[in-house]
Parts: structure tokens; C-alpha cells; sequence
């Protein structure tokens, strides 16, 4: 039911995707990570922060913080084809927008983006082009960005087509040649909004669908930009994938839940609590328990790591985490709603049935009178000399 | 999940929170009022006599009054008065007045009141575990009890602790992950209301009923009870 995901993917990637041992297939060999981070004005310094940041989130000790600069300073771009199927572009934004050049913007510029329907210049036939070009030159190496969910094998494809091809046929053709699929975003990774109730496109995540390549998880609506660069920096480090969780997401990211990380999670334990917006508990920055918060059973790294290069978060700025991470949370019950509460009108079923309950119960009631009022007035007295008769 | 039966938790929560918890609430609320309007509609045999005193002033004074135990009754068996009290308030605190519980009673019924804050729960709920287990312990060693025993109460025993266990669990975040425990919580709570209009938990609502009576009789007569 909830054991951790029996077979992690981590093992299953062989030979393990040693980019630094292994160049390539392209005419000029390209600049290593560490030389494009120079050339980007990234100081050692700055970039040794990024390896040990990199190595706390991955629950490594700091001795491995010089490994992860050695493979990272040699390492070379590594091929990724991001395909966006049903989603919003909200995960490219977040993944994309970074207020300066950060290290974990130049990590991500400094992998080989061969395909983004937001990001190339490429249109049309040439777009296409460029996808089948970076298959066929890393075939078997290349990293498979998804983000978005996909109408399934049985859904009518016309919700969602690009240049004339179904989401199903490209994601399927481009999954072959893919060493592993990434799934960004909640929508990828769980079906997320188009997958909501009533479901109209049929929409399925892409681990319903890829059952023989390692997937990974990054869920949230959208995902956290450094899970992302965490990801492929252990990927480049190690030549494996990531630790996971029972979704398939990397435990160094969603090992914890946001209740245990919370900086509010004092007023919760003290039993203090903001009852509206803007109370004096919404003031003084209570728990946000009451007004919905999802914390407690969201899995994300919201708490520690937060938003916009770390200015803020969700429960930061007062509004309660709608556990975007989790699968199904657009249909978990209401997004202001406590966790307690279920979702739909459990109250009128309670009111239907113990009415009905009440009405059986008062016609059973009136049945049982009945029948002893209708036995007294059979009731008929016998005298000794009539029951002796009858013997 | 598509292609796979497999129930992730968060599959468990939902489960457990919408259909399920529908479905115990129906059993519970029909299975209850069938139960109690039977007993309404016995009714009683219709007393001749001239009233001595007032009937219901007497039904609702031993309403209260048996909230206190004779002197009697606490001499014989002090365990079971000190006990039974103590993990019987400690129920009803917790189910009535934790944050989460009233939230859920607010958008089912639409009312609320106020609720104790979250440590003074906790500890209330250790003393009830505690009291439930030693209740057991007894039950087990002492050797009238154990003989009058029937599963039907060992049954009940369980399906008591069970949500007080798991909702212990759940605050704590001791199972992980966390729609696991929340969703195993909410399970034996659903049990216990699907039990409770077929067992001796039906006391929770029947005992007023029965003190009514008792009392009613006896202050219509003009006697003490």
C-alpha cells in the first residue's frame, strides 16, 4: 500500500550514463560544466557552495563535496529533449525565471536544451527536425524532460497534438532512445489539473505509461527550479539516478513534509492558530492549520529551500500550502478546507440516512404496538371447565 | 493508478475520507435511529396511580445525579469508577474538542465551539491509552471479570482503543507516511461508528435514555433514585 517503491530505478540504469568517461558522439568536443561556469563569471568559490548545497540536499557527507566538483567540473552537457504535453508552461516559468544568473540558472543553461517548445527558436518542420537530430545523435543518452499530462492509448489524441502528432505517439517514439524520463511537475508526474474530476481529455501521468525506462518525480505545481538542478547534478555526479520515494520522487527533496519543516510548526504544537485571514492569529503568523493548510501531509522542500531565489514561500506570506506535490490534491477536498475535513457533503448523507433510520425505526415501532394491541383484543378468557373440555 | 491495483497512500486517504466515510456515517446514522425510535416507540405501560411527584424533573435529576458514584459502588470495584472516568472523559475530550475534530464537525453539521489547545489534548489522550490498556489488563487478570467477559467485549475494547491509538500516531507522525497514518486513523474511527449501532457502544446513547426512565419512574412516584 505504501511501502517505498520496491524496485528504485536507481539500480536498473546500465552501463551506468558516465558522461565525463564517455564524450559525446558530437564533431567538436563541447566545453566541460567547469570551463562554461568560468566562462560565465561563476567563482570557485561560488560554484564549491553549489557542491555542498548539492550534496546536503542529497543527504551526502561533506566529504563528498570535492567528488561532486570533480565530476561536475568535467562533466559534459548531457542531451535533454523536454517535451510539454497538457500543462501550462507555469513549470518552464519556474525553472526558467530566476531574478539574477544564480548557479543553478548556469547549471541549466549549460545542459544541452536540444528541444523546448518555449524555449527554441526553431517552429514548425525545422522544431521537429531538431528532436529526431538530438535522438539520433545521443541515442540511449539523452535525458527526457516531460512535463504535462497526456490524453491515454484509449483517449481521443485530439486534446492534445503537436505539429500533427499525438502527445501518446511522441512521448512513446521519444522515450525509446531516453536513458531516463524526468516528469516536471504535478501534472506529469501524477495527471495533476487535466486529470481532475471529471477527467474530460483522459488524461494520464507518464508513469502509467513508461514502464521500461527509469522515471523520476519531480511533482509540484510547479516544481522547485534546484530540485530540477539537483536532479541532473547527480545524474552528471554519479552516472545514477536518485534515492526515491514511493512516487518516484527523489527522497532528498521529498523526504519530508512540510508540517516537519515548517517554521509556523511551533504555533501548531503550542495549539495556536490563525482562524481567518486576517485575525490577530493571521497577524501575529500562527499555523495556517485551520485556514486549510495541506502541510502536514505534503511532501516538498517548499520549507527549506523556498521561492524566488529564498525571499519567500507559500505559508511564508501567509497562505496555507495547497500540497500541490501530492497526487489527486486538485480533488483532495477544498484548498481552505482544515486536512480534517473530507471533501463532498458528508453531512447530508449523515441527515438522509438518519432520517430513513428514524422513519424504519417508527414504522418497526408502530408494527410491534399493533401486534400487541391486536393480541390483547384477541384475547379471549377461558374458564377451567372449558380447557377441561378440550382435553 | 492506471495498469497497476496497487493503492498508493494518498490513494488510502481519499478513500478513507470521501466513500468510506460516507458509508460509515450512513450505517451509523440509520443503523442508530432505527434503534432508538424502536425504543421510543415501546414506550411505557400506562401508570393509573396519581402522580406523587414530577416525572420529569425526576428523570432529568438522575439524568445528572449518576454522574456521581455511590459509596457502594466505589468501594467494591474503585478500579473501574477511577478508570472507566478517567478514559471516558479523556474519549470524549479528545473526540469533541481537538482543533482537527471540530474542524471536521464544523463542515459536516455546520456548528463549532471552541477547542483546547493541542499539547493539552496530547496529554489527555496518553492518559486515555493508558487507562483503556490498564482497563484490559484487568479485564484479563481479575477472574470475575475475565469469566463474564464475552469477544463482544473484547471486540468493543479494540475498536475503542484503535482510533485513539492511530490518532495518537498520526499527531505524532510516528507511521509515515503521513496519508497513511491519517488514513488508517480515519479507517477505525469508521469502524467504530459501523460497530457502534450493533454492540454495546450503543450505551453512548441508550445510557441517557435508560437514566431518564429510571429516574422518571421513581420521581413520579416521589422516591429518590
Amino acid at each position: 500500500m505504501a511501502s517505498p517503491h520496491p524496485e528504485s530505478p536507481a539500480g536498473r540504469l546500465a552501463p551506468p550514463l558516465r558522461l565525463q568517461s564517455k564524450p559525446l558522439r558530437q564533431p567538436q568536443p563541447e566545453p566541460s560544466l567547469g570551463e562554461i561556469l568560468r566562462r560565465n563569471g561563476v567563482s570557485r568559490r561560488g560554484f564549491l557552495k553549489f557542491c555542498a548545497a548539492t550534496a546536503t540536499l542529497m543527504a551526502l557527507p561533506p566529504s563528498m563535496v570535492p567528488a561532486i566538483a570533480a565530476a561536475l567540473e568535467t562533466a559534459r552537457r548531457p542531451s535533454v529533449i523536454w517535451l510539454s504535453f497538457q500543462e501550462c508552461t507555469g513549470c518552464t516559468e519556474s525553472l526558467t525565471r530566476s531574478v539574477s544568473p544564480t548557479v543553478e540558472n548556469l547549471i541549466l543553461d549549460t545542459i544541452s536544451l536540444d528541444y523546448h517548445h518555449t524555449l527554441q527558436a526553431a517552429a514548425g518542420e525545422a522544431a521537429e527536425h531538431a528532436r529526431e537530430e538530438a535522438m539520433n545523435a545521443n541515442q540511449g543518452q539523452y535525458i527526457l524532460v516531460v512535463d504535462g499530462s497526456l490524453p491515454g492509448p484509449d483517449a481521443n489524441p485530439g486534446y492534445s497534438t503537436i505539429a500533427g502528432i499525438s502527445n501518446y505517439e511522441m512521448l512513446m517514439d521519444t522515450v525509446k532512445g531516453a536513458a531516463a524520463v524526468v516528469a516536471v511537475g504535478t501534472c506529469a508526474a501524477f495527471g495533476g489539473l487535466p486529470k481532475a474530476d471529471p477527467n474530460p481529455s483522459g488524461a494520464v501521468a507518464v508513469q502509467d505509461l513508461v514502464k521500461d525506462k527509469p522515471v523520476i518525480n519531480v511533482s509540484g505545481c510547479p516544481p522547485l527550479p534546484m530540485v530540477i538542478t539537483g536532479v541532473l547534478a547527480q545524474f552528471l555526479t554519479f552516472g545514477k539516478l536518485p534515492e526515491l520515494d514511493e512516487y518516484r520522487r527523489p527522497l532528498a527533496f521529498f523526504g519530508q513534509a512540510i508540517h516537519d519543516r515548517c517554521y509556523r510548526r511551533p504555533f501548531y504544537d503550542k495549539g495556536l492558530f490563525a482562524e481567518s485571514f486576517d485575525d490577530k492569529g493571521a497577524k501575529a503568523g500562527w499555523c495556517l492549520y485551520r485556514l486549510g493548510c495541506k502541510g502536514p501531509m505534503a511532501y516538498n522542500a517548499c520549507a527549506t529551500m523556498k521561492w524566488n531565489s529564498g525571499a519567500s514561500w507559500p505559508i511564508e506570506s501567509g497562505a496555507p500550502c495547497l500540497g500541490c506535490s501530492e497526487p489527486n490534491f486538485w480533488d483532495a477536498g477544498g484548498f481552505y478546507d482544515a486536512l480534517s475535513v473530507p471533501p463532498g457533503r458528508p453531512g447530508e448523507a449523515l441527515l438522509t440516512a438518519g432520517a430513513l433510520g428514524a422513519a424504519l425505526g417508527a414504522a418497526a415501532g408502530a408494527l410491534g404496538r399493533r401486534k400487541v394491541k391486536t393480541a390483547g383484543l384477541a384475547h379471549q378468557a377461558v374458564t377451567a371447565d372449558q380447557l377441561e373440555q378440550q382435553l | 493508478m492506471i495498469a497497476s491495483l496497487e493503492m498508493t497512500s494518498m490513494d488510502f486517504l481519499m478513500w478513507t475520507k470521501g466513500p468510506l466515510f460516507q458509508l460509515a456515517l450512513t450505517v451509523f446514522a440509520l443503523g442508530m435511529l432505527v434503534r432508538l425510535m424502536e425504543i421510543f416507540m415501546l414506550g411505557r405501560e400506562h401508570n393509573y396511580a396519581l402522580p406523587r411527584g414530577s416525572a420529569v424533573a425526576g428523570g432529568l435529576r438522575t439524568l445528572y445525579r449518576r454522574f456521581y458514584t455511590d459509596a457502594g459502588t466505589f468501594k467494591s470495584a474503585p478500579f473501574d469508577v477511577v478508570v472507566g472516568t478517567l478514559w471516558h472523559i479523556g474519549f470524549i475530550v479528545a473526540l469533541l474538542l481537538f482543533i482537527p475534530h471540530v474542524e471536521l464537525i464544523k463542515a459536516t453539521f455546520g456548528i463549532a465551539w471552541p477547542a483546547l489547545p493541542n499539547p493539552v489534548v496530547d496529554a489527555i489522550t496518553v492518559i486515555t491509552l493508558l487507562g483503556l490498556l490498564a482497563a484490559l489488563v484487568h479485564r484479563l487478570l481479575h477472574p470475575v471479570k475475565r469469566f463474564l467477559s464475552t469477544h463482544e467485549d473484547y471486540v468493543i475494547w479494540a475498536v475503542t482503543f484503535l482510533p485513539v491509538l492511530t490518532g495518537y500516531l498520526a499527531y505524532h507522525r510516528i507511521i509515515n507516511p503521513y496519508p497513511l497514518a491519517l488514513g488508517l486513523h480515519i479507517l477505525t474511527a469508521e469502524i467504530f461508528l459501523v460497530v457502534l449501532p450493533f454492540t454495546k457502544l450503543t450505551h453512548i446513547f441508550t445510557a441517557w435514555v435508560a437514566r431518564y426512565y429510571n429516574g422518571a419512574t421513581f420521581g413520579r412516584k416521589g422516591v429518590q433514585s
